[in-house]
């Protein structure tokens, strides 16, 4: 039975937990960071890497390796950027990492920092969070006034300035090059790799960017060793990580355990579904990953067997779905926020969200033909791969696996020329639908038979 | 394909290869060429919009996508998971690329986005203007879906969107492959149209300066144009002189141009090659006509030129060779009045008037610079020989002995000299009496190439640095206009161990000792423009200059003809081919080639442009025989004008109308450009040759000069080529700059240089074009506007004896206690109201705020 592992969360329940303060008391605030200081930087970096950390921002990749790959220092500047722009649908971990304990994150850029000699490190904020941006720039300033940032840290002749810069608004600014060319100051749009960050990211030099959880984790290890880290989770997906349950579970919130827990123990922990009511389906790490059912319950959650499972870890964002919920109405609103959140940059995945999202309100409405499934997965293998990035990957996973799971659902609302469900049922709280209304209305009468 | 030479041994240094295989077929390409272009290069087509040659790659539209596989480390072929944009793969040794060709995936992700592509698109081809010659349209046809599955709502805006006066954009046609937005940003570094929106929202527009608290540093926000219609909501002007390309390099019908626009079918067009007359670019065109009418201009694809970019000017403004003045018959005067007249009749009365002239003092020979070499040729020669005379000169603008004697020793004769192809491998270019985005065209395009692409650096020599010289990245050398020879003088003095002036601030000492080095550079270039002329001792210095350094001196002059004409000879005592007149075996080879006897050629240098024109004024000049000459261009068109009317007589060789025309005795009508065939020469030196694009019965110059001839008895066929010359050159210049001139209050050194889009004759007819012309503004220091108690903003006039100019004032950071005005813009003809040039004092005074004049930008 595998049980939480508060790391991360280990002083959220104390009297201001945000505060430096309940940090030093309760948390072994910057004990790490003073350790660090006495390390060679590039043993900082062995250890991140024997500790097998992977990233936490979704894809996994190696942390301590991605340090590795910056070029020989030249002696001009290099930078970090963490990446705090969490907009995914369900992704709901960093921010109230930020919210509860910033200063882990704080600890973690002075190391990571200095292991890869950065003297100017960025914090890339969501925009929309105004509550967690403010907690952010006033533990920066608490750490500045500390003497754990700024000239000198802690005496030790390294000097390291933090910027707190707060996004305008666009889940692409989260993937890493377009949240350094609106870093910049440039429109948000991906760019064209090579040159990767590592060689020429912000401002044409050498850049890591990682995840607030990422980067978070960074003084565990260094404080309690890499075989600590490395003895939790699985044999490659090692340590604990936060997984976010929400939707129709009796306690949704944040459950740090070890990588390779399972749904049904994270159920168990969290109340189970929402009473009454019975799992239909579950995305196992934000709605770009390939939906899960009930069948997948005892998958590990770790990168390997989500992944043997056909779908992602991802940023461990659990949303959970009862048999209230209309699988069609559910990937239209998804849908909704993939064509919403195109950057616009490349064909398929500005034009085939455009038309997805259509499809999918029609058929919602009652309008679908029989060929809008066919042409839906069609659609999606045109833009799956195709993409200049990740996110118009990441839109089709939502369509493609419903269709998948749950086809006759899809055809009933094609035969039938309504959905069959009641949406008043799956909300959690009092509720009025809306109709549609203007162009996507009218789309509900076309086609038909 | 670029070869690095080894600077050394100027050896090519061999490029390394990769060797690949595309559709089964193997080719080797230099290392770092994309898969796109291997493909190319064994005629394997594959469809793309975003990818353009001549721009970075972006891979947005995902179009051009191939299935690839690579070699692993022991050699085993790997599949890339997903297929690849070729247009930013590069090509790998032992790679394995499947186009559409042979690979089904391939086909199908290429059909997926060509349907993506085509549903939001209006399929409005029937009355597109890129019908016809649309990528979209043709690869559809290969690369797409027999029919579409879209039954969904499309995408609408409205339409369309006048991105500047001559540019219309239509979202809905646009494909959203940024070659619009990355040339505005990459090749001509004006911030104009932009990326806007985003998903199925993302749009093409005008740039918006309001958007995040974007800077205007001024050296990308443009200056305010003349149409009032496009600016932005802060009102700024979108405007650059190089927008037309965006339409040609459009992939679909999105942008347009205001004149073209719904009235022709690129299927009913005939294309000929052209080259532009606009500029001593001499950028290649293509001229498109349907039925006798010249529809639209495009760039032509000319690498070692103009690559495939040319200016507004060149492709918009044609409309004057169709212009409702064109001369179509000869024209002879009676009783005080110009008629229609035969050929004879008119050749007749041509060649007894001129041959009266010429026994009474002689005729003066003011061809114009805008000529072929052939046509510079035969006034030379005319002038030479049918005339007797050694008064010729092209020049229509401001000039000087010194710079006669500048161009037959430097130039002429020379052959190709520094090219662009050099200043994209030079480490410095130093500009001196030249601003090379005015009054060089797409140069300023190649420079500019050369400090994106490969470092170069730029440094200029004016009163202050311009938006030009600004996306130059280039280093300004802060000068009045008139001082320019004390800067290269103190150069030259750093170069060869000479002190600089101890009184010299530290900063411009730092700038001269740095230029010394940089000159010294291998490859380092100077080029200088024609308005040097106007500046006593620069030419004289500029050489001074090259020698010290070792520096290469190229001469870029605005008009089309001058460098054509300073090979042929259309200066005073120049033969052609930079042979002085003044020696006899120089004369003999001349006489020889034009089978005439050595001794009927003048042998002492006659007069230059001033110098004619004082000698018809005054009577000891008979006649004149002009060609094309605007009197508004030349620095005393009064003084022009009082010379022609007192002349004895007049002949003029004219395409169009001119105040020549109503002083002219007799006018034969030549041939425009487009058509006729003939070769202009490029600043380069190099002879850029065009055919004929019309059929036409109008003549060219050398053809009525040589039965003008005839009718004088006088041989006028070639009879042999002429050698190279050898022998000795005109002595190089010497010349002293002029004393500081006296300032005294209310008064400032004026100076003045042409704007590419100004009031210029061959710009008439077009007015999309100029309504993208800048405001005429005058630009002052802070400094010298507090001196006469104006702001920025407020109005100054600006005044001689002749007359007065009140413009608008922009305070600049520029030289003090100088103004600087447009030589020759529309409200703002500073020889002809002025009477004075660039390096004159003239007097200042505010003008009443608001007065209209100053509104309109208009003269007084
Ligand atoms: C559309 C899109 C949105 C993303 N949003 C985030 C995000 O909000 N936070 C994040 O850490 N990574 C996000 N990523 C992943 C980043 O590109 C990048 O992989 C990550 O920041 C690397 O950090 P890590 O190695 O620590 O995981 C996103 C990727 C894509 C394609
Ligand atoms: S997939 Fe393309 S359009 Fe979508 S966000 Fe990425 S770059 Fe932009
Ligand atoms: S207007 Fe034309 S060139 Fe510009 S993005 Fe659209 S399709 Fe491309
Ligand atoms: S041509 Fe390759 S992505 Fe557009």
């Amino acid at each position: 039975m595998t049980t939480l592992t508060p790391v991360l969360t280990d002083t959220w329940d104390a009297e201001k937990s945000w505060s430096l303060d309940t940090y030093l008391a309760k948390g072994h605030g910057y004990e790490a960071l003073r350790k660090a200081l006495t390390m060679a930087p590039a043993d900082i970096v062995t250890e991140v890497k024997t500790a097998g950390l992977r990233g936490r921002g979704g894809a996994g990749f190696p942390t301590g390796l991605k340090w590795s790959f910056l070029p020989p220092d030249d002696g001009l500047p290099r930078y970090l950027v963490v990446n705090a722009d969490e907009s995914e649908p369900g992704t709901c971990k960093d921010i109230p990492l930020l919210m509860a304990s910033p200063q882990h994150l704080v600890e973690g850029v002075a190391i990571t920092s200095f292991a890869i000699n950065c003297h100017h490190a960025f914090i890339y904020v969501r925009g929309e969070v105004l509550h967690v941006y403010r907690r952010l720039l006033q533990a920066v300033q608490e750490a500045y006034d500390a003497g754990y940032l700024g000239k000198n840290v802690l005496g030790s002749g390294f000097d390291l300035d933090v910027t707190v810069h707060a996004g305008a608004g666009a889940y692409i600014c989260g993937e890493e090059t377009a949240l350094l060319d609106s870093l910049e100051g440039r429109r948000g749009q991906p760019r064209l790799k090579p040159p990767f960050p590592a060689v020429e990211g912000l401002y044409a030099r050498p850049t890591v960017v990682n995840n607030v959880e990422s980067i978070a984790s960074v003084p565990s290890i260094i404080r309690n060793g890499a075989s600590w880290f490395a003895s939790m989770g699985t044999e490659r997906s090692q340590g604990m990580g936060l997984f976010s349950l929400s939707g129709h579970v009796t306690r949704p919130g944040q459950y740090e355990a070890p990588l390779g827990i399972t749904l049904r123990e994270l159920l168990d922990m969290a109340g189970g579904i929402r009473e009454g009511h019975e799992l239909k389906f579950w995305t196992p790490g934000g709605s770009s990953t390939p939906m899960f059912d009930a069948s997948q319950l005892d998958v590990p959650l770790d990168y390997e067997s989500v992944g043997a499972a056909k779908s992602m870890l991802g940023t461990r964002a659990l949303q959970i779905f009862d048999e209230t919920t209309c699988v069609v109405r559910a990937t239209s609103r998804w849908m909704d926020f993939y064509a919403h959140e195109s950057c616009g940059k490349c064909t398929p995945c500005r034009e085939g969200t455009f038309w997805l999202k259509q499809i999918l309100a029609r058929v919602e409405a009652g309008g679908g033909v029989d060929e809008d499934i066919d042409t839906m997965v069609d659609l999606c293998g045109n833009i799956l791969g195709r993409a200049f990035c990740a996110l118009g990957d990441g839109a089709t996973s939502p369509v493609t696996s419903s269709i998948q799971l749950f086809r006759d659902e899809y055809q009933a609302h094609i035969d039938h020329h309504a959905c069959p469900f009641d949406p008043v049922k799956s909300a959690l709280f009092e509720y009025t639908p809306k109709s549609r209304t203007g162009a996507l209305a009218g789309a509900a009468t076309l086609g038909g038979h | 394909m670029t070869a690095t030479a080894d600077k050394a041994t100027g050896a090519e240094a061999p490029v390394p290869t990769v060797t690949l295989t595309i559709d089964d077929v193997e080719v080797s390409v230099p290392k770092g060429t994309l898969v796109i272009r291997a493909a190319e290069q064994l005629g394997i087509d594959v469809p793309r919009f975003c990818d353009h040659p001549l721009l970075e790659p972006v891979g947005a539209c995902r179009q051009c996508l191939v299935e690839v596989a690579t070699p692993d480390r022991e050699g085993n072929l790997r599949s890339m998971p997903k297929p690849q944009t070729s247009c930013t793969l590069e090509a790998t040794p032992g790679m394995v690329v499947k186009t559409a060709a042979t690979s089904p995936v391939a086909d199908k992700a290429q059909e997926g986005i060509m349907e993506f592509l085509l549903m939001n698109h209006p399929l409005d081809c029937p009355v597109c203007d890129k019908g016809g010659e649309c990528p979209l349209q043709n690869q559809a046809m290969s690369a797409g879906r027999p029919d579409t599955r879209f039954i969904d709502v499309k995408r609408v805006f409205t339409k369309p969107l006048p991105v500047s006066a001559e540019i219309l954009l239509d979202r809905e046609r646009c494909v959203l492959c940024q070659r619009c937005t990355r040339f505005s940003d990459e090749i001509a570094g004006d911030a104009f149209i932009a990326l806007q929106e985003r998903g199925a929202e993302q749009q093409i527009g005008r740039f918006d300066v309001d958007i995040l608290d974007y800077v205007d540093d001024g050296a990308r926000g443009a200056e305010a144009t003349l149409a009032g219609g496009a600016l932005t909501p802060d009102g700024t002007p979108f405007a650059s002189y190089y927008s037309g390309n965006t339409i040609q390099i459009c992939p679909v019908g999105a942008l347009t141009n205001a004149s073209y626009r719904f009235r022709a079918r690129p299927f009913d067009l005939i294309s000929t090659p052209g080259i532009a007359e606009h500029d001593s670019s001499c950028a290649a065109i293509r001229v498109d006509h349907r039925r006798g009418v010249v529809m639209r201009r495009q760039a032509g694809d000319d690498p070692a030129v103009n690559e495939e970019w040319i200016t507004d000017k060149d492709r918009f403004a044609f409309q004057w060779q169709c212009a409702p003045d064109r001369l179509t018959t000869p024209l002879v005067r009676e009783d005080g009045e110009l008629r229609p007249a035969s050929w004879v009749e008119a050749l007749e009365l041509a060649a007894e008037g001129l041959a009266a002239a010429r026994g009474q003092g002689g005729v003066g020979v003011l061809p114009g610079g805008r000529l072929t070499l052939e046509d510079a040729t035969a006034w030379s020669r005319f002038a030479r020989t049918a005339l007797g005379s050694d008064d010729v000169d092209q020049r229509a603008r401001v000039h000087s002995e010194e710079e006669t004697a500048f161009l037959a020793r430097t130039v002429a004769g020379t052959g190709m000299g520094v090219t662009f192809t050099d200043l994209e491998k030079a480490p410095l270019v130093l500009l001196v009496g030249l601003e090379a985005e005015e009054e060089g065209g797409y140069l300023f395009l190649r420079l500019r190439k050369a400090v994106r692409k490969h470092g170069l650096k730029v440094m200029g020599v004016a009163p202050f640095a311009t938006r030009g010289l600004q996306r130059l990245n280039g280093t300004l050398l802060a000068s009045a206009p008139g001082r320019e020879a004390e800067w290269l003088g103190a150069v030259t003095a750093q170069a060869t161990g000479g002190l600089l002036p101890a009184d010299l601030p530290e900063q411009e000492a730092q700038a001269i000792t740095d230029l010394a080095a940089a000159l010294a550079e291998p490859g380092a270039v100077i080029l200088v423009g024609e308005r040097l002329a106007g500046s006593a001792g620069a030419y004289t210095a500029a050489l001074e200059l090259a020698a010290a350094t070792g520096a290469r001196l190229a001469w870029v002059p605005r008009r089309v003809g001058e460098r054509g004409g300073v090979e042929a000879g259309l200066l005073p005592g120049l033969l052609p081919g930079g042979r002085p007149l003044t020696d006899a075996v120089a004369r003999a080879e001349v006489a020889s080639a034009w089978g005439v006897d050595a001794a009927s050629l003048p042998t002492t240098p006659g007069r230059d442009v001033t110098g004619i024109l004082a000698a018809l004024t005054d009577g000891t000049l008979g006649g004149a025989l002009v060609g094309g000459l605007e009197l508004a261009d030349l620095p005393d068109p009064a003084a022009a004008r009082a010379a022609l009317a007192a002349a004895g007589f007049v002949v003029s060789l004219e395409v169009r109308a001119s105040e020549v025309t109503a002083l002219a005795d007799v006018v034969l009508p030549v041939a425009p450009p487009v058509e006729r065939s003939g070769a202009y020469v490029s600043w380069e030196g190099r002879v850029r040759p065009f055919p004929a694009a019309l059929d036409s019965a109008a003549q060219p110059d050398h053809r009525v000069l040589a039965a003008l001839a005839a009718q004088l008895d006088v041989p006028f066929e070639a009879v042999a080529e002429l050698p190279r010359w050898t022998g000795e050159r005109v002595e190089a210049p010497v010349e002293a700059p002029a004393d500081l001139p006296e300032l005294p209050a209310g008064t400032a050194v004026l100076a003045s240089w042409h704007l590419l889009l100004d009031d210029g004759a061959l710009q008439d007819g077009e007015p999309h074009l100029a309504g993208t012309a800048k405001v005429p503004v005058a630009r002052l220091s802070a400094v010298t506007a507090e001196g006469i108690g104006v702001a920025d903003g407020g109005a100054v006039t600006v005044s001689t004896d002749r007359g007065a100019l009140t413009l608008p004032v922009t305070v600049t950071d520029m030289v003090d206690h100088v103004v600087w005005l447009p030589l020759a813009s529309k409200g703002c003809r500073v020889h002809d109201t002025l009477g004075a040039s660039p390096g004159d004092v003239v007097r200042l005074g505010a003008a009443a705020a608001g007065s209209d004049e100053a509104a309109n930008g208009g003269a007084a």
